[in-house]
């Protein structure tokens, strides 16, 4: 044998040895399901922002002995990227994922990634929000998703700070102060006039809630064609945010100067979904306690956000992940949730539940929040996201507004950066 | 054996299950010496395969489709990369990876070499105290990093504006510029990076022969000038060395401006610094429809990576000579 045909085989073994261990790298996703029925020891339920589940997961495990492993990411922007990964490479995703509206969209276009959950559990259709419970199915009718929480609104102010700036601190005149944007905006400049600090944390909060009190269509139409540039709801949005850039403290929403900002009070007010009222109190920390109150939004209600509960498709335990994510969902665990942190049930029989509309908020000055937000649902008028809405609104729309709030570009600029960018996120 | 004792005749010749294992043996021994280094490097071979060449070869696959994360893939061949070249968001991403490498390399190379040449003084005492503490700042995570230097350049409650207020300057909003994202970020990089190359280019003077600066000594050559003469020609290696390496990492810098944009893929409200790396995992993970894409800027950075090392050294060479 020559020496370099000997070198070759060995090359050729390496290189198959190395094929073989990257053909098992790549097909590493697992078919081996458990037989039906089985009880699994663990379910996994991934959770951003604050679903208030701790208790409940606790009665869960103690009920059916399964240990439940709750995994928190605490942003949207963070908690999309790894879900995206484990669908890629179908691999760790948790049996009860979190969707939330804004990027249950774009998951709704490879509806096989997820368990239809339609024949694993009971018929609930008739028990929550008609519409939210319609946005949580495929096209093709397959059910994806359990109502968890929707956004309503609220406006969260500080009555110190009113009060020092000689505006009324009782919620019901606070909300006859604003019963539209433009009364807002001049409360606003009241505001500034009296204290020389900024009334509301960023201009894109105030398109936040203009653009979702918008029902219909924002950035996409019923077609799911991208609409950026001539949607009336999207440019009502736009040119009453801007206007408001007199007031803005621009301490964009989650960066360190927010956080910072509601510990110094470098702004009065923000929009308050009702989710968003445990991070106001976390952000604020025991010593603002008492301090912050809420009212009603200027225009009427809206929705923020909100979610839905599904199942991986790649879950080992469909069955019993089903049931979990039904239980978390029920109307006695969506009230406890409230209590805890915030989220707004979409469950009916929650809605009308005594504990529910009776509650008040301790850290908001026991603002009756189970009634203000209950009411608020009522008025929401459901809108329509496309598949890729949060794309579009984090990386074209906000960027390009908080650049004009900053002062790197006019507005026209600022426009023009908006829709350019626009049509390269929303592109397929 | 004792069986064999009592049955076997006595044989004149040589018995043959002598020569049996002895063959064995040599076989066995043939084989060790052959094929055992082979074995003993394979798991080195083994891990890069599989997670660095096999990934590699996928993202090139990849770069070669219209690929959906999460669904369909349709072969396009070199369209994206076609796309690449008339993309203003890459070049401005490539202009802001090279804008922050050079203010991150050059001064952190500087200080590392100032910084080395001090701790190889023959006459500082507590030596290995100062050696492993300028090692420190490597050692903490990058993510923590970034957070804290993030909290130092906040623009409302940030130390650098408080410290700016002190003497009289307007408070600056770091990521809102160009100049000043860069500043920051380069800043961060430079505080993780500096003792690291500092020990690096420590080890490399360390190898210099005392002798040479004995003689230099005796000639009357002063410390500045046996730096010059003596450290910087014989260092050359380890510094084109350290250079290479902190390329690599400028070029894939992606943590740091990743959180000092609070976590936004796209670098700032105009993307002042959005790096490469950053536009890749936007394109690539981010934007889920557009991964293929993603796999060309990945293979752009790699090339960009392998076009400047390749400068380095012909620079190198040339300087050698």
């Amino acid at each position: 044998m020559s020496l370099t045909t000997r070198r070759s085989r060995m090359a050729a073994a390496t290189l198959a040895a190395i094929t073989a261990v990257g053909g098992l790298a790549a097909c590493g996703k697992d078919d081996d399901k458990p037989a039906a029925g089985e009880k699994p020891a663990k379910l996994v339920v991934d959770t951003f922002s604050e679903f208030g589940y701790d208790e409940l997961v606790k009665q869960y495990e103690q009920q059916t002995g399964i240990k439940i492993e709750l995994r928190k990411t605490a942003q949207l922007g963070e908690y999309r990227p790894k879900l995206v990964r484990y669908l890629a490479t179908g691999k760790g995703a948790a049996d009860v994922t979190a969707l939330e509206e804004g990027i249950l969209n774009e998951f709704k276009a490879n509806p096989g990634n997820w368990v239809d959950l339609a024949p694993l559990i009971p018929d609930h259709s008739k028990e929550y929000l008609p519409w939210k419970w319609e946005l949580g199915k495929t096209p093709d009718g397959k059910l994806l998703g359990l109502p968890t929480d929707v956004g309503s609104l609220a406006v969260c102010y500080r009555k110190d700070l009113f009060e020092a700036a000689g505006l009324p601190t009782e919620r019901d005149q606070v909300a006859a102060l604003w019963p539209d944007w433009n009364a807002y905006h001049q409360t606003g400049q009241k505001y500034k006039q009296a204290t020389g600090k900024a009334f509301v944390d960023s201009i894109t909060a105030v398109s936040n809630g203009v653009l979702f009190q918008h029902g219909g269509d924002l950035f996409y139409d019923k077609e799911n064609n991208i609409i950026a540039d001539s949607s009336p709801g999207v440019k009502n949005a736009w040119d009453t945010a801007t206007s408001m850039v007199d007031i803005s403290a621009k301490a964009q929403t989650w960066s360190p100067e927010w956080n910072g900002g509601f510990k110094q009070g470098t702004f009065a007010t923000t929009f308050c979904p009702s989710w968003m009222l445990g991070i106001v109190q976390d952000n604020s920390g025991a010593e603002n306690k008492g301090k912050w109150d809420v009212a009603a939004v200027p225009g009427g209600g809206g929705n923020w956000g909100g979610s839905w509960l599904a199942v991986p498709e790649q879950s080992k335990y469909p069955e019993e992940a089903a049931k979990l994510a039904e239980f978390l969902t029920n109307a006695t665990s969506q009230v406890e949730a409230f209590k805890l942190k915030g989220p707004l049930p979409t469950n009916l029989e929650a809605l009308k539940n005594e504990a529910f509309l009776s509650y008040t908020n301790e850290y908001f000055s026991n603002a009756p929040t189970g009634k203000i937000f209950g009411e608020s649902v009522a008025k929401i008028e459901p809108v329509h996201l496309g598949p890729k809405h949060q794309a579009v609104k984090e990386n074209a729309y906000e960027p390009a507004m908080r650049a004009f709030e900053g002062g790197q570009a006019s507005k026209e600029k600022a426009w023009e950066q908006f829709v350019k960018d626009a049509a390269t996120q929303g592109a397929f | 054996m004792s069986l064999s004792a009592t049955t076997a005749p006595p044989s004149p010749a040589p018995p043959p299950p002598d020569t049996a294992p002895r063959r064995r043996g040599s076989l066995l021994n043939r084989f060790d010496l052959k094929y055992s280094p082979y074995l003993y490097i394979a798991p080195f071979f083994l891990i890069f395969g599989v997670f660095q060449l096999y990934p590699m070869a996928r993202t090139a696959w990849m770069s070669l489709h219209d690929w959906d994360m999460i669904g369909e893939h349709t072969f396009i061949g070199l369209d994206n990369y076609t796309a690449l070249l008339s993309d203003d968001y890459f070049w401005n991403a490539l202009v802001n990876t090279f804008g922050i490498f050079l203010l991150s390399t050059i001064p952190q190379l500087l200080l590392a070499l100032f910084l080395a040449n001090l701790l190889n003084r023959t006459m500082l005492r507590a030596k290995t105290f100062f050696r492993m503490a300028i090692f420190v700042p490597n050692v903490v995570s990058v993510a923590a990093v970034a957070i804290v230097f993030g909290m130092l350049f906040q623009r409302d409650f940030g130390l650098f504006n408080w410290l700016l207020s002190t003497v009289g300057v307007d408070p600056i909003d770091w990521r809102n510029q160009t100049w000043s994202s860069w500043t920051a970020i380069a800043t961060m990089v430079n505080w993780r990076w500096t003792g690291y190359n500092t020990l690096i280019l420590l080890a490399g003077m360390q190898a210099i022969p005392k002798d040479l600066y004995e003689a230099a000594e005796i000639d009357g050559a002063s410390q500045w000038r046996q730096f010059w003469q003596i450290t910087l020609p014989m260092l050359r290696p380890t510094f084109i060395f350290v250079v290479i390496l902190s390329t690599i990492g400028g070029m894939q810098l992606f943590t740091e401006p990743l959180l000092f944009g609070n976590g936004s893929v796209i670098g700032g409200n105009q993307r002042e610094f959005q790096t490469l790396a950053m536009y890749m995992f936007e394109k690539g993970i981010y934007n889920l429809s557009t991964a293929g894409y993603g796999a060309a800027v990945a293979w752009a950075i790699f090339m960009i990576i392998v076009l400047v090392s390749l400068i380095n050294f012909l620079l190198v060479r040339r300087s050698a000579k």
